[in-house]
């Protein structure tokens, strides 16, 4: 599944056009990528002060990308507490069939009610278990069950943070693949520059699902690049499906021209993974570094000791403040 | 002074929460009867052992009593959608505790008696209303809010399997109440459960969006007051920092620290709905007594 135009939202402070939305789908198309997700980075509902407002609004996205995306099917993100079940419905009216539906990874519960609904809409459900760094990997499973009960047909390990090393992907990952009934899927962040290699594990654990962004556009450092993940899985002789022409092209002549900042492992993506804090926090982090006169890894570095979860990105603000404070 | 005979709907957290809140602080209210669904709940053994009438019977428990008069809800907004025509049709006033928000919203801090009186049925908001509304309301009785925009973080531990249940329920009532009762034109509500350990404290980011350039002293004093206000029945509850201004938007962030009658002090979420609900049903109830009803 490509996340480009969802989790590439951060990178762009959610500001994609309707062109870039659609140039980016229709070369997504084109190399035949499985599963297209067009939403805020926040997910459906997200376009917020919290979280940064969109140049499109939800519905818009979904109306760019639905024309041009021929077989592939349409995805949205929804984290319950931010999108509500009316954004599922009027996904599903613009075309999207399938439904990723995330909570942080300790919080299944909270999404029974927006699986049961998008399976009874007809969507296929996508369950999001994030920061599956911050718990045991016995608990990464008690919660996929959950998911599972509720109607979702894949369960995702999510290393948000971009926090895991191989071997803790494995053993999430393995877990899930020898409990559960339906498929299980990884989605990485590239903070310590192990995307590829960690989605590489969860390959051969046996995960059914993988996550990609062309030229790795997405929150903190970025997700594992799709055109480099194909081309890495075709010489080690898996059958991907994807053109890899074409999704080479996608990334260098559709993405990179739209990017607005390089998609590198820099001080403060570094910092994330280091401190395992949710990666779309890097640019919220680095504007409040800025008007409070900090160091950006103190402040992550701080939101990693605190626990915070996604979402909570008021909490910059309130750590540079107390740090102002101290100081 | 008599007291006025209440009901309380749902044994869970909440619910046992509120029963020690009215029984060791209540001056016009007694519980007469605590009732849920759940035989094997620890809050009807614990009202038992307080020598409280509790049972497992549901709604049919209180509707047996005629005696009661008033009934706060803290099942879910799905149980309470059945609750409440049989309660009206006993002459039960029902203080609901739940998203359902069948009656008009309550927020103490902002204005009790004019929505708490004769009417049948009031709706505490959320958790979240209670501790954002008032900072909204602070802002919009001094300049115009063109949009709000809350963000409540709880601790994990403090939600039950009613919030969880809820979610999409507890935005849309906290946004509606931003504008019905905080005078925000627009709203938006996020939630955000946080299983940390040790817990977190509950705690708001309020955004308010102003019409014009803001009177930032005028603001500033009016959201002071209003946090005395809340005090007054919630004292944990405090600004984290002072609101700040950034341009036409002000930013406040409140932090909300549980009492601790019966749940833990990081249960602030929960203690500021029980102190509301508590602080609505006691003006009722003393009126009530005012005004010489019969029990």
């Amino acid at each position: 599944m490509d996340t480009t135009l969802r989790d590439g939202s951060h990178s762009v402070r959610h500001q994609y056009s309707a062109d870039n939305v659609a140039k980016v789908t229709s070369a997504l198309a084109k190399a035949r990528i499985d599963t297209i997700e067009v939403t805020h980075g926040d997910g459906l509902g997200g376009s917020s002060i919290q979280y940064g407002f969109g140049k499109l609004s939800d519905r818009e996205l979904l109306q760019a990308a639905k024309p041009v995306i021929g077989n592939s099917k349409l995805a949205v993100l929804l984290l319950p507490g931010i999108g509500i079940k009316e954004d599922l419905e009027m996904a599903y009216r613009e075309g999207a069939r399938v439904a990723r539906i995330c909570t942080h990874v300790t919080e299944a519960d909270i999404s029974a009610q927006h699986m049961d609904l998008a399976k009874k809409i007809g969507m296929e459900v996508v369950g999001f278990l994030m920061l599956a760094h911050m718990v045991e990997p016995q608990k990464v499973l008690e919660q996929a069950k959950l998911m599972e009960s509720y109607g979702a047909d894949v369960v995702y390990v999510v290393d948000s943070a971009g926090a895991m090393v191989p071997d803790h992907v494995r053993s999430r990952v393995s877990l899930l693949v020898s409990h559960l009934k339906v498929k299980a899927g990884f989605h990485a962040h590239n903070n310590l520059g192990l995307a590829i290699g960690n989605t590489l594990a969860a390959i051969e654990e046996g995960v059914d699902v993988v996550d990609g962004s062309l030229a790795g556009m997405g929150a903190g450092a970025g997700n594992t690049p799709t055109e480099v993940l194909v081309a890495v899985l075709d010489k080690m002789g898996y059958e991907t499906g994807v053109d890899l022409y074409a999704i080479m092209d996608a990334a260098e002549d559709v993405v990179r021209p739209l990017m607005q900042r390089p998609q590198v492992i820099d001080k403060s993506a570094l910092s994330i993974g280091y401190a395992g804090v949710y990666s779309s926090f890097l640019l919220h982090t680095a504007r409040a570094a800025e008007k409070y006169k900090l160091d950006p890894r103190d402040i992550l570095i701080e939101l990693g000791k605190r626990k915070v979860v996604g979402g909570q990105e008021d909490m910059i603000v309130d750590v540079a403040l107390e740090l102002t404070r101290a100081r | 002074m008599g007291r006025i005979r209440v009901g309380l709907l749902g044994t869970g957290n909440i619910g046992t929460d509120l029963l020690i809140k009215i029984f060791n602080k209540s001056k016009c209210l007694e519980v007469g009867m605590f009732s849920g669904i759940d035989p094997e709940s620890e809050g009807i053994q614990r009202a038992r052992q307080m020598g409280i009438p509790a049972s497992a019977d549901g709604i049919n428990a209180i509707l047996a009593d005629p005696s009661i008069k008033i009934v706060f809800d803290a099942t879910s907004a799905k149980s309470h959608y059945v609750h409440a025509p049989l309660l009206k049709e006993a002459g039960m006033i029902a203080i609901d505790l739940t998203p359902a928000a069948i009656g008009p919203y309550v927020v103490p801090a902002v204005d009790m008696n004019k929505s708490t009186m004769g009417e049948p049925n009031i709706n505490m908001v959320t958790c979240g209303g209670q501790a954002t509304i008032p900072m909204v309301y602070a802002v919009s009785r001094i300049t115009e809010v063109s949009y709000s925009e809350t963000v409540t973080t709880i601790p994990s531990k403090s939600a039950g399997p009613g919030t969880r249940a809820n979610i999409d329920e507890f935005t849309d009532t906290t946004a509606k109440g931003a504008k019905v009762i905080g005078g925000a034109k627009l709203s938006k509500s996020i939630i955000i459960l946080n299983p940390a350990e040790p817990p977190i404290l509950n705690q708001h980011t309020i955004y308010v969006v102003l019409e014009q350039e803001p009177d930032q002293r005028a603001i500033l004093a009016s959201i002071e007051a209003m946090v005395d206000t809340v005090r007054g029945y919630v004292p944990g509850y405090r600004l984290k920092h002072p609101p700040f201004f950034d341009g036409k938007r002000v930013t406040i962030m409140v932090e909300v620290e549980g009492a601790g009658d019966f749940l833990p002090k990081y249960a602030g979420n929960l203690d500021i709905m029980t102190s509301a609900a508590l602080a609505a049903g006691e003006a009722i109830a003393c009126k009530m007594l005012e005004k010489g009803v019969i029990q």
